[in-house]
């Protein structure tokens, strides 16, 4: 295992890989931009750096981060994030994508990521849209809204997102917005040393299909971006994070949730330093053998 | 009562019991009891159970089949039948050869009169292990008193038999284990008369250190023997007891096994870790294999080394779910989007369940690919016995490869078998893979063009091309050449070989060729094939539409052999011996 720290300290410029494919002005852009600027500042090394994503056009976002990268299936790179985190405790794994990927086909493994706690940072471009295929409705586009396949506007009910991820037991659960960098740079910081399942929501407008969906969120375009007063807010209170949640679209920005429970890494290990433990000197040959003795 | 007559006077080679009862009633410990004694005795033995579909009893049969010599198959009729309920009694008395012998629990069965020829032996079970035992330990301990008197009557070692049973129930409170001695003291001292003079044979089996355990304990061990330490899975019935076991043994050996919230999650988990570096297994049954089959496909096109396991059952949907099938060949091979090429592998025994995970996790490395392994609900939870394997040969101890990746790396070459570089191992040019699977150049990046989608489908295709070109010959027995071939693929090997025998005392030319890897397929088969005027096929699933089973249709279009036709059979139970004889004879009489 190679273990040579790099001879020059870490750069955003070193980070950079592909040039995005995403269209212009697209929210993603700023992610990225964010995403760099915390992995330089914290000085993380690039190898020990994973980018895991689902499929859609935020999903993209491996190829365009000079890190190992694993580009999955629609909906599952949280399990498969999980099955990295877990058997590789040594490794930073973030997963990207985006509402379809995370809150409608991969719903089911957010709520079991969040529940094992497992040690990872998730963040969810969220545009209110399916980018990737074109508009179509997402699990979070507003009643009435047209689209492909709501041409006379959306009909069923938008999830809340912050609802959502507080009610599965995240750990860390924080909302941004694409159009403010420095807030998005210490929203992924905190979430980055959040020990556990860490998960932010990003507002991250998809300027083809659904141009000006967050302008209510952006004080430049009129709108109001407002945060959540941590001297006021209980991070811990589960009941409290709800609370402010209920007041959706654009809603607060900030840290709704955080607090510090025991990981799935660290339960499993234990379990494995524990089990290891009870046989000290054997190898695993010698272990096999014994259990073959106990079936004669 | 029919008096008992006609009892071998030599001692008995081979013996068939059936226990039939309710499942709570424990009649699968007195199999597993007697399975493990005849593995310590040089005995072979295999045994064959139902279980109902139900949580809570409901009727079952445990049948042991013991043998001085090799044991192929559960035994098509019983020489012995232990009836515990009127109902098992009138449902399997049928199962009993002419000539066997009936114990019932006279306390619950009444006899009926038979025209055939059949020796009847009334034990009060209940009652006379309740007063064994004393007091209210109402019918507990009532398997056990049989277990005792059916150690009488065949003069099993009745030490060896005692100490099992105290290694089974020593750990447990004491009056546990005295109960259970007291009533298989009972049933051991029950005067059962006549038939008291039915000797077995000691074994023929030379080796020592004998192992007696069902299939998916085999398969779960050959996985940790094969290297690996991580996987993921989610309950069904029968492939749960695979993750169950691995739970809680990887631990031991450093590694983990999780359960998830579905398939898709399950195989997700272990694609990731196989990513990270490890090699990782997924397992499920039938419904389960559909469902992650996305994510196989991914995983053939990241070339990702991974092992699946599926225990068939009875399908399609969620079908039979405790009866024995072999109808998910099509779908291990093909089951994905797009050309997804995959190894496939079956093992015949359960001896074989452990050297056949040991092969896949060997493919699996080497080949960079994912392995299917194609188990059945009959070898999963049946009991044999067989020679402990020797881990000096067959152990691979895991590595974690983090070295440097220079500049000249690719993660995907053409003309070359891909090997990964997992997270924490160093680019040292800068560059870090992207694992995809979005069709991709060498170098891992998305590319939709059309030459290079071709070539790359090639390279996939290309390495099981090479794999085929090594693998060994199949199994073989029997003639060279001649009227009849039978192929075979997993658990209907014994059976089958039986059968072969059987045909060839008759006087016809016979062989069996019985297949471990069914995809790829060597090379040669037909060149085989040719050498025989009929090649049958038996096989536990549909003849379909077209007249022919999953691997008859695969050897067909293999070989464009039109003699090649397939004896199918879906009753959820194993096919008897009896049953592929005829099946035999019918073809030769075509
Ligand atoms: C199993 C499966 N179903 C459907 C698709 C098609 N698909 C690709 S991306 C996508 C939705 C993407 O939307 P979102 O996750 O919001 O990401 P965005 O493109 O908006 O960033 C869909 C439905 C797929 N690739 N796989
Ligand atoms: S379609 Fe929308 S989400 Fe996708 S890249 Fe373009 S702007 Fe971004």
């Amino acid at each position: 295992m190679s273990t040579t720290p790099p001879a020059e300290p870490l750069t955003k410029k070193a980070l950079r890989a592909d040039h995005p494919t995403w269209c212009p002005a697209c929210g993603d852009f700023a992610v990225l931009a964010s995403f760099f600027n915390v992995v330089e500042k914290l000085q993380i090394p690039h190898e020990k750096i994973v980018c895991v994503a689902g499929i859609g056009c935020s999903s993209r976002f491996p190829y365009f981060v000079n890190t190992h990268g694993i580009h999955f299936i629609h909906g599952r790179a949280l399990p498969l994030a999980t099955g990295i985190s877990l058997s590789r405790p040594d490794l930073h794994v973030f997963v990207f994508g985006g509402d379809g990927d995370g809150y409608s086909i991969g719903g089911n493994h957010l709520t079991h990521a969040a529940r094992k706690n497992v040690n990872l940072s998730y963040v969810i471009m969220d545009n209110y849209v399916y980018g990737l295929t074109k508009n179509q409705t997402s699990p979070t586009t507003p009643i009435g809204r047209k689209s492909k396949t709501d041409p006379r506007g959306a009909m069923d009910r938008p999830i809340n997102p912050m609802t959502q991820l507080v009610a599965t037991g995240a750990t860390f659960v924080a909302r941004t917005h694409a159009a403010q960098v420095k807030h998005m740079n210490e929203m992924f910081e905190r979430a980055i040393l959040h020990p556990g399942f860490a998960v932010v929501e990003t507002l991250s407008e998809c300027t083809m299909f659904y141009p000006g969906a967050f302008d209510s969120g952006n004080p430049r375009k009129g709108g109001a971006f407002d945060l959540v007063d941590e001297t006021t807010q209980d991070l811990t209170s589960t009941a409290e994070a709800l609370k402010l949640a209920e007041d959706n679209s654009p809603g607060k920005f900030g840290v709704y949730y955080e607090n510090k429970l025991p990981t799935k890494n660290e339960n499993e290990w234990a379990w494995v330093k524990d089990a290891q433990s009870k046989s000290p000197d054997l190898s695993g040959k010698d272990l096999l053998r014994k259990r073959f003795a106990s079936m004669r | 009562m029919t008096s008992a007559q006609a009892s071998p006077p030599e001692a008995l080679r081979n013996a068939v019991i059936r226990l039939a009862g309710y499942s709570q009633d424990g009649i699968q410990s007195i199999g597993a009891f007697l399975a493990q004694l005849a593995g310590s005795t040089a005995q072979d033995v295999m045994t064959y159970m139902t279980i109902p579909s139900t949580i809570s009893g409901g009727p079952s049969i445990f049948q042991v089949h013991l043998g001085s010599g090799k044991v192929l198959h559960p035994g098509d009729e019983a020489d012995t039948l232990v009836a515990f309920y009127q109902d098992s009694y009138d449902n399997h008395l049928k199962s009993l050869r002419e000539g066997g012998i009936c114990f019932y629990d006279s306390d619950q069965v009444k006899e009926l009169n038979t025209d055939r020829e059949i020796i009847h032996i009334g034990v009060p079970f209940t009652s006379a292990a309740i007063e064994a035992i004393g007091g209210s330990a109402k019918d507990r301990g009532k398997n056990i008193f049989v277990l005792g008197m059916l150690c009488a009557v065949y003069k099993l070692d009745k030490e060896k038999l005692t100490a099992i049973i105290s290694r089974k129930f020593g750990g447990k409170k004491e009056d546990i284990l005295r109960n259970a001695l007291l009533a298989f003291d009972a049933g051991y001292a029950w005067p059962v008369h006549d038939i008291n003079h039915m000797p077995f044979a000691p074994g023929e089996n030379e080796e020592a250190n004998r192992l007696s355990t069902d299939g998916n304990t085999m398969l779960s061990l050959g996985l940790i023997a094969g290297g690996v330490r991580f996987g993921a899975g989610y309950p069904i019935t029968p492939w749960s007891s695979i993750m169950e076991l691995l739970r809680s043994e990887l631990p031991k050996y450093g590694g983990m096994f999780i359960q998830a919230e579905d398939e898709l999650a399950a195989v997700a988990i272990a694609i990731g870790a196989a990513y990270s570096g490890h090699l990782a297994i997924t397992g499920s049954s039938g419904p389960g294999l559909s469902l992650k089959s996305e994510a196989i496909g991914y995983a053939c096109m990241a070339e990702i080394p991974l092992i699946v396991v599926n225990i068939q059952r009875g399908g399609p949907s969620t079908g039979l779910p405790t009866s024995v099938e072999q109808s998910d060949l099509m779908q291990a091979i093909y089951g994905s989007h797009g050309d997804a090429p995959r190894v496939v592998l079956a093992p015949r025994d359960v001896q074989d369940c452990f050297y056949t995970a040991i092969e896949a996790c060997r493919i699996a490395r080497e080949y960079s690919t994912p392995v299917i392994i194609l188990s059945d609900q009959a070898i999963s939870s049946r009991i044999e016995a067989f020679p402990e394997p020797d881990l000096e040969k067959h152990w691979m101890e895991p590595t974690l490869d983090l070295s440097d990746r220079g500049a000249d790396f690719k993660p995907y070459p053409l003309g070359k078998i891909t090997r990964h570089s997992p997270p924490g191992a160093r680019s040292t040019e800068g560059k870090y893979p992207v694992v995809t699977g979005l069709e991709h150049d060498e170098w891992g990046h998305p590319s939709s063009n059309p030459i290079n989608h071709e070539s790359m489908s090639a390279k996939r295709r290309e390495k099981l091309i090479q794999l085929a070109n090594s693998l060994p010959a199949p199994d073989f027995f029997g003639d060279e050449q001649g009227d009849l071939l039978f192929v075979g693929w997993g658990s209907t090997y014994g059976p089958i070989k039986e059968a072969t025998d059987q045909l060839r005392a008759a006087g016809h030319k016979v062989g069996s060729l019985h297949l471990r890897h069914i995809h790829p397929l060597r090379n040669g088969l037909g060149d085989i094939f040719h050498r025989y005027t009929h090649i049958l096929v038996p096989e536990m699933n549909d003849p379909g539409i077209y007249g022919h089973g999953q691997l008859a249709t695969l050897l067909r279009s293999v070989t464009c052999n039109p003699n090649i036709r397939s004896l199918n059979k879906i009753q959820g139970i194993t096919f008897r011996v009896k049953e592929i004889v005829d099946g035999a004879l019918k073809t030769l009489a075509l």
